[in-house]
C-alpha cells in the first residue's frame, strides 16, 4: 500500500438509526476523485485506523457522504465525528456498480439494512437520467423499523415502485413484513431486460439473486456487492481474496454469475 | 480528547493469586510511566502506592488466578466496578503454574503439607478470570511483555482494538530471522502452538519455546506431540514440557477434539 | 498519489531490456574466487548493500556480506520434509546449498515497514507524512533461478498492477541481481515440474555457475544486462574457455534430472480450482499446525496487514505494514468473526491461491518449486504429496 490519506472535513452529520451515522465531508485540501457509484474510500479515523466505506452520496463540489454503522473501533471513531472533525481518505477504489450496463433496461435495486447506503448514489444517478432507463424499482429490507436508513428521502424518490419491508415490526409499523424477496412480486420489471443491483447481508444477496435468476434475469445482470477483510485496497495485502477475486480490485461489485459458485463454497 | 480540563480515565491494577511479576512489568515501563501518569489517573495500584481511590474504573488490569472462594467473589466486585477489564499474565488468563493443582488431589496436599490443614481455605482448582466474569481482553505471557502492555493501555486510551496478534511464535522467529530450532537442529519447541508476544526470545538463543504465552486460538497440539517424541522426549517429558505456566490451557488444547473452529 | 499504469511495472521493463541484451550479446567470462571477492568489494564501493548466503546458527542464511570469505565455502545441505542439516563438502563449493530459511523478500518486501505518520494539531487538523524514506540500494549475490522467478512474481503482484507498493518498487529498481545457477538441487526441490529449472533464464544482471575441477575453483559468468557488463569489466576476469563453459552448462543440465521432488504432471490450476470440497483437506488439517511457517519462508507469499501505532499523548499516530499470513485466524476477520475459521479452509486458501487462483489474479502460478515450504514445515507437510493426493482423489471421482 502506498497511497497516503488526504484530509477531508466533516461538514454535516445525521443519525440515521441508533447505530448508523451519515457524514457529509468536503476536501480540506486537494480532493480525491472522482468517485463512481459503488466505489469506496479507505476512511481513516485518527489513531484508530482505516476501514473501507462506500460513498453514500456524490455531492457537488467534490463533497461526499459516507454512511457508517458502529461495529468496531474505527467505525465507532467515525460515528463520533462532528462537524469540523477531520478524517483521512484514500480512494476511489473498486469497480463500482456500473450503471452503464443498465442503459435502456429496467433497473431493480434491492437493499438489506445498511446495504442501501452504497446503492444510494446509483439510485440518484439513475433518477437524474430517467430517460436512459426503463422502470426503476427500489426494494428495501431491514431487521426492524429502527434499522431503516434514508427513510424520508426514499419516500420521495420518483421511482416506478419503492417498497419497504421489515423482519421484525414494532407496534407502530403498518408496512410490509418479512424478507425483502417478498417485494419482488410488487415491482414491475421485464426480467429479460432488467439489470439488478444488490447489497446487504450475504444470505439476503443469495436469496434475492437466486429468485431473480429464477424469474429470468440474466445472472451477469444481477450485480452484487461482496465483503471481505480489507487492509490496503490497492491489491497488495491479500486480505480481500474471494477465490480468484481480489475484491478491492475486481469487486466489490461483481456479477452473480461470478459470485454464485464462490458463495457456494463454505469458508472461502 | 487532549484538553487539560477533562477528567482523566481511571486506571486500577489489582491482583489475585500471582507472583506480582506482571504488575512489575508496568512499573518497569520507566520511560513511559511519566507520560502514562499524565494521561490516566492511577487510582488503584498497591504495588506503586498505598493510596486507593474508589471506583468505578475505566480500565482495570487484573493479575492472578482465582484459587479461593473469596477471590471468586472479589473478581465479581471488580468486574462490576470496571468499564474495561483486561487480564494480564498466564495466571489471570490460564490459571498459571498454580493450576497444576487441577491435575492433583488438593485435599491430599493440604493434609501432607500443612500442620493445621483446617487453616487452609482454598478451591480445588486454579482458574482464569474469564471462567468467572466477562473479560474485555486477555494479555498473555509469564511474564507479560512490556511493549504489549503499553499497546493495550494506549489502545484503550485511543479507543482502538489492541494490536496483539494471535499467531504462532514461528511468525516472530521468521520475522527476526531466527533459524528454526526444530527443523535445523531437532530441538523440541512449542513455538508452532504457542501464542506469539514475547518476540520469540528462546529460539533466538537456540532453545525451544516452552510456551509461556500459552496455546494460540488455533493451536493444533495433537499434531505437534509426535514431533516432540521424535526429538527425544518420552511421554513423561512431554507432559512436563506442557505443564508449566499455562498447564491448564495446554491440557485443554491437547485433549480438545474440536480445537480449530 | 503513486499510480503505476499497466505495463509500467519496474520488473517487466527491466526484464525485457535484459532479455534483449542477452540475446544480442550473451557475453561470457570466467572469474575465480578472488574475482568474486573483487565483485563484492566493487559493489560495496559503489554504495550498495551486498546480501548473500552465509552460515549462521546451523543454516545457510542471507545476510550482508563484506567479503567473499563469508560465503558458505565447503557447506552443503541435507534436506527433507521438515528437516534441514548443514553437511560438510570436500570440494569447498560455495553455492552447493539449497532452500535456506529466508528468501530475498526479506529485503525487497521486509517484514515490517513504516508507511506514513499522522499528526493531529490542536485545531484537529490532520497532517499525513510519507515515511518510506530513501531505500537501500541492494546487490543480491547468489540468487537461485527459482528465486529469480519468485522475484519476477512479486514484481507483478506488488508493482505490476494499477497501484504499486512504492517501497517495494524503489528497492526493486535499485537492486542488482547476481544469480547462482543450480548444480546441486536439494531433496525438496521441484522447480523443473513447475516449468522452471536450474538455469537462470531471465531477470539477472550477472549469472554465475560454479565449476570445480583439476583446473581450479572458478565461476562461469553470463552477462544479463548493461549494468552487469559494467560490473564484470571492473573486476579481474578472463575470457570463458571451452572447458569451463562446457562443465558449467553440463552441470546445470545434469541438475535438471536430479530434482528431489516433482509436482504431479497435471494441470494444477484446474485441479486446485476443482477441489474445494476434497476430503484431503480434512486429512491435511489434522496434520497442519497452522503455524504459518510455509507462508513466511515462501519467496512469493506477499500478504501484509497494517498496524496503527499511537503514543500515549494520542496526538501522533503511525501506520506500519507487516507480514501477515492466511493461516492466521484474524486474517479473514470481518465484523462478526473470521470467514475461514477451520484449519481446513485456511490451508485450502493457501494452496489453492498459490497454485490456482494466483493465475486469475496475477497471470501466473504463485509457486516456483523452491521447496522451502516443504523443508521448513515443522511437521513436514509436502505440497507435492498433497497435490498428488488431491489429483488421485479427483481421478477416483472421475472414474466413478
Amino acid at each position: 500500500m502506498s497511497e497516503l490519506p488526504v484530509p477531508y472535513r466533516v461538514i454535516g452529520r445525521r443519525d440515521e438509526t441508533p447505530d448508523t451515522v451519515t457524514l457529509r465531508i468536503e476536501p480540506a485540501g486537494e480532493a480525491l476523485g472522482p468517485f463512481a457509484p459503488g466505489q469506496f474510500a479507505m476512511v481513516y479515523a485518527f489513531g484508530r485506523g482505516e476501514i473501507p466505506v462506500s460513498v453514500s452520496a456524490l455531492l457537488p463540489g467534490g463533497h461526499l457522504a459516507h454512511t457508517v454503522r458502529r461495529v468496531g473501533a474505527v467505525s465507532q471513531g467515525l460515528c463520533a465525528a462532528r462537524p469540523g472533525s477531520i478524517l483521512g481518505l484514500r480512494g476511489p477504489y473498486g469497480t463500482g456498480w456500473d450503471l452503464g450496463q443498465a442503459l435502456g433496461q429496467d433497473v431493480l435495486v434491492v437493499a438489506g439494512g445498511i446495504g442501501l447506503a452504497p446503492l444510494r448514489p446509483l439510485i440518484h444517478a439513475a433518477l437524474a437520467d430517467r430517460k436512459a432507463y426503463g422502470r426503476i424499482s427500489v426494494l428495501i429490507g431491514a431487521r426492524t423499523p429502527d434499522d431503516l436508513i434514508f427513510k424520508t428521502e426514499s419516500l420521495l424518490w420518483p421511482t416506478a415502485y419503492t417498497g419497504v419491508t421489515v423482519d421484525r415490526p414494532d407496534r407502530g409499523w403498518t408496512g410490509e413484513e418479512g424478507l425483502v424477496t417478498r417485494l419482488i412480486d410488487r415491482a414491475r420489471f421485464d426480467p429479460a431486460g432488467t439489470t439488478a443491483y444488490l447489497c446487504g447481508p450475504e444470505p439476503m444477496i443469495g436469496a434475492t439473486a437466486r429468485e431473480l435468476v429464477h424469474r429470468g434475469v440474466p445472472a451477469a445482470r444481477v450485480r452484487v456487492s461482496l465483503e471481505r477483510n480489507m487492509r490496503c485496497a490497492t491489491g497488495h495485502c491479500g486480505h480481500c481474496q474471494l477465490g480468484p477475486l481480489l475484491l478491492c480490485r475486481d469487486g466489490a461489485v461483481v456479477g452473480w454469475d461470478q459470485a454464485e459458485p464462490l458463495m457456494a463454497v463454505r469458508e472461502l | 480528547m487532549n484538553t487539560p480540563q477533562r477528567a482523566l480515565p481511571k486506571l486500577a491494577v489489582v491482583k489475585l493469586a500471582s507472583c506480582d511479576g506482571c504488575q512489575l512489568t508496568l512499573l518497569n515501563c520507566e520511560d513511559e510511566l511519566l507520560a502514562l501518569a499524565g494521561q490516566v489517573e492511577i487510582a488503584h495500584f498497591l504495588e506503586a502506592s498505598s493510596v486507593v481511590r474508589p471506583g468505578p474504573y475505566d480500565l482495570t488490569l487484573v493479575e492472578g488466578s482465582v484459587t479461593t472462594a473469596d477471590d471468586a467473589l472479589r473478581i465479581r466486585r471488580i468486574r462490576a466496578e470496571s468499564r474495561h477489564l483486561v487480564t494480564i499474565g498466564a495466571c489471570a488468563t490460564a490459571g498459571g503454574i498454580q493450576a497444576l493443582r487441577n491435575f492433583a488431589d488438593v485435599d491430599e496436599f493440604r493434609r501432607t503439607v500443612y500442620a493445621r490443614p483446617d487453616y487452609i481455605d482454598t478451591l480445588a482448582t486454579s482458574t482464569p478470570v474469564s471462567a468467572h466474569v466477562d473479560v474485555d481482553f486477555e494479555l498473555r505471557g509469564c511474564p507479560i511483555d512490556r511493549g504489549q502492555l503499553l499497546e493495550v493501555i494506549t489502545a484503550y486510551l485511543a479507543g482502538r482494538k489492541p494490536d496483539i496478534p494471535d499467531h504462532s511464535v514461528c511468525f516472530d522467529c521468521k520475522r527476526r530471522r531466527t533459524v528454526c530450532v526444530t527443523v535445523a537442529h531437532g530441538t523440541p519447541c512449542l513455538g508452532p502452538v504457542t501464542h506469539a508476544g514475547c518476540g520469540a526470545i528462546c529460539p533466538a538463543y537456540g532453545r525451544g519455546c516452552y510456551g509461556c504465552f500459552g496455546p494460540g486460538r488455533s493451536a493444533n497440539l495433537p499434531a505437534l506431540i509426535p514431533l516432540l517424541r521424535r526429538d527425544g522426549m518420552d511421554e513423561a517429558a512431554v507432559e512436563r514440557f506442557l505443564r508449566t505456566f499455562n498447564a491448564a490451557a495446554f491440557d485443554e488444547a491437547a485433549f480438545d477434539e474440536e480445537p480449530r473452529s | 498519489m503513486a499510480v503505476t499504469k499497466h505495463g509500467e511495472g519496474t520488473s517487466r521493463g527491466k526484464a525485457t531490456a535484459r532479455t534483449e541484451a542477452t540475446a544480442r550479446t550473451e557475453a561470457t567470462a570466467v572469474i575465480d574466487r578472488a574475482g568474486l571477492d573483487a565483485l563484492i568489494k566493487t559493489l560495496t564501493a559503489d554504495g550498495r548493500t551486498v546480501i548473500g548466503p552465509t552460515v549462521r546458527d546451523g543454516a545457510v542464511t542471507l545476510a550482508e556480506l563484506d567479503s567473499a570469505d563469508a560465503l558458505p565455502w565447503g557447506w552443503g545441505t541435507e534436506l527433507d520434509a521438515g528437516h534441514y542439516r548443514l553437511v560438510r563438502r570436500t570440494d569447498g563449493a560455495g553455492f552447493a546449498h539449497s532452500s535456506g530459511p529466508q528468501s530475498w523478500k526479506t529485503f525487497l518486501h521486509p517484514q515490517r515497514e513504516k508507511l506514513w505518520s499522522a499528526e493531529r494539531g490542536p485545531d484537529g487538523a490532520l497532517t499525513v507524512r510519507d515515511e518510506r524514506g530513501e531505500q537501500p540500494s541492494y546487490a543480491f549475490l547468489g540468487v537461485r533461478p527459482c528465486d529469480l522467478r519468485a522475484i519476477a512474481i512479486q514484481d507483478r503482484v506488488l508493482a505490476g498492477g494499477r497501484f504499486a507498493d512504492d517501497g517495494y518498487q524503489e528497492r526493486r529498481r535499485g537492486a542488482l541481481l547476481i544469480a547462482a545457477e543450480c548444480t546441486e538441487p536439494g531433496a525438496t526441490c521441484f522447480c523443473v515440474s513447475m516449468q522452471g529449472g536450474p538455469a537462470a533464464d531471465a531477470g539477472f544482471d550477472l549469472a554465475l555457475t560454479e565449476v570445480i575441477s583439476d583446473l581450479g575453483h572458478r565461476f562461469f559468468v553470463r552477462v544479463g544486462s548493461e549494468e552487469g557488463a559494467r560490473l564484470l569489466a571492473a573486476v579481474p576476469h578472463e575470457v570463458a574457455d571451452m572447458d569451463t563453459e562446457a562443465r558449467a552448462r553440463g552441470g546445470v543440465s545434469l541438475a535438471r534430472d536430479r530434482m528431489g521432488r516433482a509436482m504431479p504432471p497435471v494441470d494444477l490450476r484446474t485441479l486446485l480450482g476443482a477441489s474445494p470440497e476434497s476430503e484431503r483437506w480434512d486429512d491435511l488439517a489434522s496434520r497442519c499446525l497452522t503455524c504459518g511457517n510455509c507462508t513466511m519462508v515462501c519467496p512469493t507469499c506477499f500478504c501484509t496487514t497494517t498496524e496503527e501505532v499511537t503514543d500515549l499523548t494520542g496526538d501522533h499516530a503511525e501506520r506500519w505494514q507487516r507480514w501477515d499470513s492466511c493461516f492466521d485466524l484474524d486474517f479473514s476477520y470481518v465484523h462478526g468473526g473470521a470467514v475461514r475459521t477451520s484449519a481446513r479452509s485456511r490451508h485450502r486458501q493457501w494452496l489453492t491461491h498459490k497454485l490456482s487462483t494466483w493465475h486469475d489474479q496475477f497471470g501466473s502460478s504463485g509457486c516456483v518449486g523452491c521447496g522451502r515450504c516443504v523443508t521448513w514445515c515443522p511437521v513436514g507437510i509436502d505440497l507435492t504429496q498433497e497435490v498428488a493426493a488431491l489429483a488421485a482423489e479427483r481421478e477416483g471421482a472421475d472414474d466413478e
